[in-house]
């Protein structure tokens, strides 16, 4: 038994990538709480794609794509706030709008240009078991500071979530807030696409906290909860994919799907 | 009113204040005064202005013309606490009556310090005050409509706030509970704040307010609920088939 557990970590690639699911398996379920509670899942799944162009850029200029996806995670969240206020849309439209043109940009991007090549299905579904030694310090990183960013905006964040108009009403640090908070939701969303793809990040942004949420009551217990599952589900598909010869991304996804229908199976909240 | 012995003591006066929402006037040069230590209603039908007139108040609004003015003991930030309408607030996000009343510590919390003993205390006593003691534990979801508003004006009172906002506050509110939050209501006012309740709804509370704003796009009469509740002004408010509303409450 414990030859399954040990075994692979005799790989470098292996125990990089256990390292990289663990980070991924705390990081976007604490931020997914805010995601399931305050209905920002299409807010999440947008930015994954969004900030294709970003990752683009990073490979033609031979920097970690990583890196150089935060800018434009950050400047499409941003994006959408303002232009829902200019423009009077709903964030749902302004959301839509975005997040379909980054994404034909990012494509468009990858097709005119000779310099990179770059598996489509890489992007789409992850590639955890090839993660660099920097993607992990950039990882480590930002972990450390969503962490910290939650911790220092917890009071605000709990105020403005649960009732948006009364913490406007207490100060101007609400929009403050709002802002950061989205920054944090594309870092973590640009940390999540090396794991789990485009497509999947949203598995680990949103399956383990709408879980947590059927099995806790405090908002703070529900946060605990996202993250222990979450990094349970990852580091559980990343053996799964070793052992069955899978890829990892859509094993982490299937596995926090099955906690999650468990969930729904045995739940403890009523729904509101 | 003597407010030297009350922190949160304050005035509030509105001079010739007009909103408008693309070119029609929402509120229209509305002037009144409201003294320290007074319980207001605002009456008038839906679609009168009574939640545009508190988020111009509020500062969600911008103000076209007039000004609001506020005159508090303590110049602390936090004057003004909102209790919104029920459709505003987020119940699927699931905190406590205790995590809610904790948020109006936020401006006194600033961005990184936890809640000390004296913010629990004061969570605490809080709660106490409006009667929910023993519902500090409970999700908001788990409360009734008139214990919600409760928690909110315990909110309020961690938050040391002046002016209290209350949103359609009856509304979902069964009579007893209507009845006793305006008995909460009465206390917070004893202590020198004002507190403004817009309703739509002319229950037999109505003659429990110190003054009323009657408010249909603007001030159609504002005073003590004996002197406003005749039946020229609520044909004003509610047009030919206006009710009849005396003091007792008899329509």
């Amino acid at each position: 038994m414990i030859e399954f557990f040990v075994a692979p970590l005799e790989y470098g690639f292996m125990l990089r990538a256990l390292i990289g699911s663990v980070l991924v398996g705390v990081m976007c379920p604490l931020v997914g709480a805010y995601v399931v509670t305050r209905n920002l899942a299409f807010m999440g799944d947008a930015l994954a794609h969004a900030v294709l162009p970003g990752m683009v850029l990073g490979f033609i200029a031979g920097i970690n794509p990583a890196i150089a996806a935060v800018p434009t995670g950050v400047a499409v969240a941003v994006l959408v706030r303002i232009v829902s206020r200019r423009a009077g849309l709903s964030t749902d439209t302004s959301i839509g709008i975005l997040f379909a043109a980054m994404f034909a940009l990012g494509l468009v991007m990858l097709s005119t240009s000779t310099t990179i090549r770059v598996d489509m299905e890489d992007l789409l579904l992850g590639q955890l078991l090839g993660i660099s030694p920097t993607s992990i310090y950039v990882s480590l990183g930002i972990t450390v500071a969503v962490i910290l960013g939650l911790f220092a905006l917890h009071h605000w964040l709990l105020f403005a979530s649960f009732d948006p108009v009364g913490a406007q009403v207490l100060g101007r640090r609400t929009n403050i807030v709002d802002y950061v908070f989205l920054v944090m939701l594309a870092l973590v969303i640009v940390i999540g696409i090396q794991a789990a793809g485009v497509i999947l990040v949203m598995a680990m942004l949103v399956t383990p906290a709408a879980t947590a949420y059927l099995l806790v009551r405090r908002f703070v217990s529900m946060m605990i909860a996202a993250a222990l599952i979450g990094t349970a589900a990852a580091v559980t598909g990343l053996y799964i994919s070793y052992h069955f010869n899978l890829p990892a991304g859509p094993a982490m996804t299937l596995v926090a799907s099955a906690i999650f229908a468990l969930a729904v199976a045995f739940r403890r909240r009523a729904p509101v | 009113m003597n407010t030297t012995h009350y922190p949160h003591a304050a005035r509030m006066s509105l001079q010739d204040v007009t909103v408008e929402f693309d070119g029609h006037k929402a509120l229209s040069n509305v002037t009144f005064d409201v003294g320290a230590g007074t319980l207001m209603g605002v009456v008038g039908p839906n679609g009168a202005g009574k939640s545009t007139l508190f988020n111009a108040i509020a500062g969600l609004l911008p103000v076209r013309q007039g000004k609001v003015t506020l005159h508090r003991v303590d110049k602390g930030s936090g004057a003004l606490a909102y209790v919104p309408q029920r459709e505003s607030v987020n119940w699927r996000f699931p905190v406590t009556a205790m995590d809610v009343v904790m948020m109006g510590r936020c401006c006194r919390l600033g961005w990184c310090r936890r809640p000390g003993k004296r913010d629990r205390e004061l969570v605490d006593a809080c709660l106490c005050r409006v009667g929910l003691s023993d519902h500090r534990s409970a999700l908001m979801t788990e409360l009734s409509g008139g214990q919600r508003q409760r928690v909110f004006v315990a909110r309020a009172l961690t938050q040391e706030a002046s002016v209290l906002l209350l949103d359609e506050a009856f509304s979902g509110v069964d009579a007893g509970a209507q009845e006793g939050l305006v008995e909460v209501l009465q206390t917070v006012r004893n202590e020198g704040r004002i507190v403004l309740l817009a309703t739509h709804d002319l229950t037999n509370l109505a003659g429990r307010f110190d003054q009323v704003l009657c408010l249909n796009r603007r001030v159609c009469a504002c005073g003590p609920p004996d002197e406003v509740f005749t039946s020229e002004v609520m044909q004003q408010l509610y047009g030919a088939h206006g009710v009849r509303l005396t003091v007792d409450g008899e329509r």
